[in-house]
Order: structure tokens, then sequence, then C-alpha cells
């Protein structure tokens, strides 16, 4: 099934999350196990599927939370793989933005290209925002994109990192394919330099059918 | 101002395939090698087809299968998921005529095994994969690092994408290793000391004294490792074992291509006084075999060791994760590493399925018996891999110590393709992740050397060759 495509928008609104765990990997997001399910039926399915398994009372399970398209986390959200699915579960399941202090490095490129806004937000004041809608459950959040910032539901102001690139893809909606195909020809360039060392690939290409498991 | 500036290796190879800057944002990056899988890659094609675009260069990309196919032989060993990921790759390859390595080639095996293996992953080149070990290539000297499925797509259409430059830093290496301990020990030991993320936004040159006696295998599982410290990308200046290593490949470059290409790599290292973002030294000097006790790979501790109190922890969100990975993991604080029994071995990955690995755990099990309810598995990391440990009568040895030998394949480090723990079970693993679930739903994970690994099979609980009688 084709991961949800978002449109470009220069503001994300909608019911936040408390998340109140740190170093969530992309397993745990998207466990691998899911991974049939979710090509089937939806990556949203496959969202923090082992976590909703095992706890019934698990945040997302919560009514309050239902249609919310926020999240507000811990620390070091995304490590691990860069499977771009753990992308695509959360924007299957209507996630917008992730909010937190720090993120993987390849889960946050692979955000930018979905559109999934994954701002950054200091820890202490990321707290304080997991605190003030654990306080009220269901409150909304607005951020608004290029401007980094992030209005808290009771009323309070944070200032948010959105980065460049990121801002770009969500609100001027660039496409990278288009970017590339304009600059194929320096691209060339830099190749063709290179392409005494790269002939062998094409080598290989020849079928060896002799490595039979057994 | 001086005419040359003292550069380090990752601005060398960065800026020779540099494009361009583009303002206040990324680096466009021409890619020399892009690795594909069946995993990663479907959705890739398929925007490519909506796009109505073609493959650019397909000589530049090879595809293999290993993430999902089985390690058994005999048709029944396929799942329906790995039978219809197989299809699809078979098929948009040969669509899109991109080099494939299909299940039962002789070159097939894991994605970051046979790229360097193959003489294919060359030093000072650009290699991308949809898979975050990629870092592994960075050990022959390359910019290698883990990309989404969106960027699949980009790389297949134009040959490059878009990347920030990430900043640069140094991990000086100094001492002499300990008896028993591995590249693995010293990842495990520098993610531990420093953090998970500590390398975030970086790529990470090693370099020391304990770097250069290392093997090119060695290497290649302290790059591996680096993405569980955070960096997209590790890598090694190329020296005269790189070059012999190279050498080796039956693809490398060949003739006069051969001899230019050797003395480019033979300026592949950091100038003199070149400047990093930042600059970290580890000494390892008598370093003894690590093992993880937690669910993150800094969770991680030496064999002689015990499971540290969460409560213990610098900060909030380290005690956090420790307090739900000691619930996950099932252990409580203060028990002695060697005290935790375990009932699963495995060794194989892109970060251990290595020859030297499986000669290493060999060694261990010769003459020796798996304790008795230990399920036992080796996954050698390529069908290349496989074959020179037969011929070298290794499957014998684990065969004799109650292991299972098995086909080339990812198999138990991500439990894609039917190899899978069951709830509960613990595994002493030569993987690289100690996430939740795994291997498995509720299964648990202790990251360790294959030697540990094999030892740990033997003793039946957390133990190195040390401890065997």
């Amino acid at each position: 099934m084709r991961p949800v495509v978002i449109a470009p928008t220069p503001v994300v609104e909608g019911v936040a999350v408390p998340f109140d765990y740190a170093n969530v990997d992309t397993d745990a997001i998207f466990p691998v196990s899911a991974d049939e399910i979710a090509r089937r039926e939806g990556f949203g399915r496959a969202l923090f599927a082992r976590w909703r398994e095992a706890d019934p009372g698990f945040v997302l399970e919560r009514p309050r939370y239902a249609g919310a398209s926020i999240l507000v986390a811990g620390p070091d959200f995304g490590v691990g793989s860069s499977r771009e699915s753990a992308v695509w579960a959360l924007t299957g399941a209507g996630f917008r933005a992730v909010i937190a202090p720090s993120f993987g490095d390849i889960f946050r490129s692979n955000c930018a290209r979905n559109r999934l806004l994954a701002a950054t937000l200091d820890s202490a004041a990321c707290a304080e925002l997991r605190e003030e809608l654990s306080a009220r459950p269901g409150a909304r959040v607005s951020i608004a994109v290029s401007e980094g910032r992030l209005t808290g539901p009771s009323g309070r102001v944070f200032e948010v990192g959105v980065g460049e690139f990121a801002r770009a893809c969500l609100v001027d909606g660039i496409d990278e394919y288009d970017l590339l195909a304009r600059r194929r020809a320096r691209i060339e360039e830099v190749l063709a330099r290179r392409e005494h060392l790269l002939r062998p690939t094409t080598r290989v290409a020849r079928p060896e059918p002799s490595g039979e498991h057994g | 101002m001086a005419l040359t500036a003292q550069r380090t290796l990752f601005e060398k190879i960065w800026d020779a395939h540099r494009v361009e800057t583009l303002p206040g944002g990324p680096d466009v990056l021409a890619i020399d090698l892009h690795l594909l899988h069946e995993m990663t890659s479907p959705e890739a094609f398929d925007e490519l087809d909506r796009r109505g675009l073609s493959v650019r260069h397909p000589g530049h990309s090879l595809a293999v299968m290993d993430h999902v196919v089985p390690t058994l032989p005999g048709e029944d060993a396929w799942t329906d998921f790995a039978r219809g990921m197989a299809h699809d790759l078979r098929a948009h390859c040969a669509r899109f005529g991109v080099p494939l390595l299909p299940f039962g080639d002789a070159r097939q095996g894991i994605v970051h095994v046979i790229g360097p293996e193959l003489g294919l992953t060359l030093p000072g080149s650009t290699v991308v994969c949809g898979d975050s070990h990629t870092s592994t290539h960075g050990a022959l000297g390359a910019v290698a690092f883990g990309i989404g499925t969106s960027q699949v797509g980009h790389v297949l259409a134009e040959q490059a994408l878009l990347a920030d430059r990430p900043k640069t830093m140094r991990v000086r290496l100094t001492g002499t290793l300990g008896h028993g301990a591995t590249g693995k020990d010293v990842a495990l030991a520098l993610i531990s000391r420093h953090g998970n993320q500590f390398g975030a936004g970086y790529a990470v040159e090693y370099g020391g004294a304990v770097v250069e006696a290392m093997s090119v295998e060695q290497r290649m599982t302290l790059c591996n490792m680096s993405i569980e410290f955070g960096a997209r990308m590790g890598l090694i200046a190329p020296d005269a074992r790189t070059v012999e290593y190279v050498a080796a490949r039956p693809f490398r470059p060949v003739g006069a291509d051969w001899d230019a290409a050797v003395a480019e790599w033979n300026e592949l290292h950091t100038d003199e006084g070149a400047a990093f973002d930042r600059e970290i030294t580890l000494d390892v000097n008598g370093l003894t075999p690590y093992v993880t006790w937690g669910t993150n790979p800094a969770h991680a501790i030496p064999l002689d060791g015990a499971v540290p109190d969460p409560d213990s922890l610098p900060t909030e969100a380290a005690r956090e994760s420790a307090h739900r990975a000691l619930i996950y993991m099932d252990l409580a604080p203060g028990t002695p590493v060697r005290e935790i029994a375990v009932d699963a071995a495995f060794i194989g990955s892109c970060t251990n399925g290595r020859i030297e690995d499986l000669r290493a755990a060999a060694e261990v099990l010769r003459g020796r018996r798996v304790a008795p309810g230990v399920r036992a598995l080796v996954a050698p990391g390529s069908t290349a891999v496989r074959r020179e440990a037969e011929h070298e009568g290794l499957d014998e040895v684990f065969r004799a110590a109650g292991f299972e030998w098995r086909g080339s394949g990812c198999s138990l480090c991500v439990a894609g393709n039917g190899d899978i723990l069951p709830p509960g079970a613990r595994a002493a693993s030569s993987t690289n992740r100690n996430f939740e679930g795994r291997q498995g739903t509720g299964a648990r994970t202790h990251l360790m050397s294959p030697a540990c690994v094999a030892a740990s099979a033997v003793a039946g609980h957390l133990a190195g060759p040390g401890d065997l009688a």
C-alpha cells in the first residue's frame, strides 16, 4: 500500500500526545514483524504495534488521543534504522508532527521527505510541554512551521527548531527529483571523473548460479 | 591564505563528490555505488514508475536479496512475505535494468558483507544503501551512509542525492586491547562511554594505534556500529592492509585503472593539522570483552561487571530508558553478568558475519558442546563466507558443537525471514541492535563478539572464552 502523501502546509495543528519515552527506536515505532500487514493494510496499522499490544493502557490507545496528529516525545526519538516505514507508520496513523529534544539522524531526514514535521525543542521546555498536555488530555497545539513557533495548550509559545531544508519540504513542497534533474549535467561531470573505478559493478550482473543454499 | 588547506579524510571524499551546495541547505552529492535490497526498495521503484522515470546509471547500482530470504533450503522455508518481496525485487531489477544478485547466486549475501567482499566498495568512493549499517563500508575509506526509501528513488533516478554535510569527529583509540577484545568490544565500550547519540550529526573518523592494528574485517565491525553511536557514517583511512584487502577482490579495478586507484588512495588520509569539529580519545588499553544488558547498544558493560542500577545514571532520560530496559530484559540491578542464563545464541549479521568472525567462534567451539536447552544458529554473512568456512571445515565444528549451520542472510539480526526467537527467549548475539523485539516479540538480546557468543552458548550463560573449562 502506498505511503500517505501529505500536502505542503505552513501550519500544523491538532491534538497533541504527551509521549513520555526517551530513546524510542525505529523498531519500536515500526516493528519488522508488522511489515507484512502494513504493506497490505496501510502503514498506520503498524505504529507502535508491539507496545499497543502489550499495554492496553498505552497512551496512543486512550480515547482522548483518538485523531491526534502531534507527538511530543522525549530525547533521541527515532534512533536506529533507516527504514522509512517508521515515518510512514506515523503519517499513516495521522501524525503530522513529532516534537522532541533530539532525533535519530536518518529518521529525521526521512521525516522531511514525507512532510512529517520533526522539530526540536529543548529538553526542559519539552518536558514542560508534555506536563501541560498531560494535565489537559486531548488539548490542541499549533505550530507555525516557517516561524518555528509552537503554541501550547495554555497559550504559551515555544521556539522549535525546524531546519531550513525541512521547512522547504513542508512549506514550499520542493520536489527533489526535479531539483536533482536540473543539475544532471554537473552530476554527470563528477561521475565521469570516477568512471574508471566503477565499471566493475556491471560485470557483476552476469549470474553465477552455484550458491544454492542447502 | 594557504593554497592547499589541510583537510580531513572525510572532507577530501565529500568534496570530490559535491556537485553543489544549495543556499542555506544540503549539498548535492554524486553517488558512486548504490546498493539495494528487497526490503527498502519497492516504494522507490514504484515512485519511478509513477513519474515515468528510468534508472540513470544501472552500472552504479547493485541489488541483492538478504533481509527476508530464508536461511534453510527448500521452498517451504520461504514465508509468503519473503516470496513476495523477492519477486518484487526481481521484477523491478529486470524492468529497470539494475544488476541483481538473487537468492541462490554464489555471490549473494548481506549487502554490507558483499560490497567489500566483491571489490565494489572502494576507498575514496561514496556508497549509499537503504540500510543504516551502510556505515560498514567506511572501513575501506569510503563515505558510506544509510538512506531512506525516498532517497533510494532519487539515487536511482539521478545517481545523486541531497545530504546535509555532517560535522567531523575524530575518535582516537589508544593503547593495546586486552586478551579477547575485538572491534565489537571497542565499539560497545565507546558507545557505552559516550551514549548512543553522541555521534549524531557527525562523520566519525577512527584512528590511532588500535585501529592501525585491526584487520580490515575488524574495522568493518567498528564502522558498522557507528550508527549505534548515532553517527550516519564512520570511516578509516586506507592503508597497506586496505590495499591488500581490495587487491584480493574479484571485481576490483584492474590494470592501469588499479594503478591509478592505488595512487589516489595513498593520498586518502587526514592531513597533518587538519581540524575536526570534535576530537575525542578513548584509551582501550587492556580492554576486556563487553556485553549489553539493556535495550540500546549504550547499555553495555564489561563481561566482568554487573547490571547497573538505573537510579545511578546521570540523566533523567538515561534513567527512564534504563528502567524500561530492565523491565523488558527481566533483570535486577546488581546481577553479575555471568549469572544471566541464555537459551539462544546467534552468530552472523553485517556486524559480525565475516570469515574471521566465524573462525573466532569456531575456535571456541572446537571440541565443545552447546549447553542443554540452548538453541544456537550461525548464518554466514555471505554465500562466499559460507563456502570458505566449509572449505576450512568450520561448518563441521559448528555442527559438532550443536549449532545449526544456515545459509547467508540477515536472519535473526532483523528477524524478517522467519528466523525468530519466541517471547521471553534470551539470546547471546553477535548482531548490532538489542532493541526491544528486534529478534522477535518479547525476545531479549545481549550483544557480544562472536567468540563470546560461542562461549555463552557452551556455558549456558553470558560468558567469554576464558570462562570455559
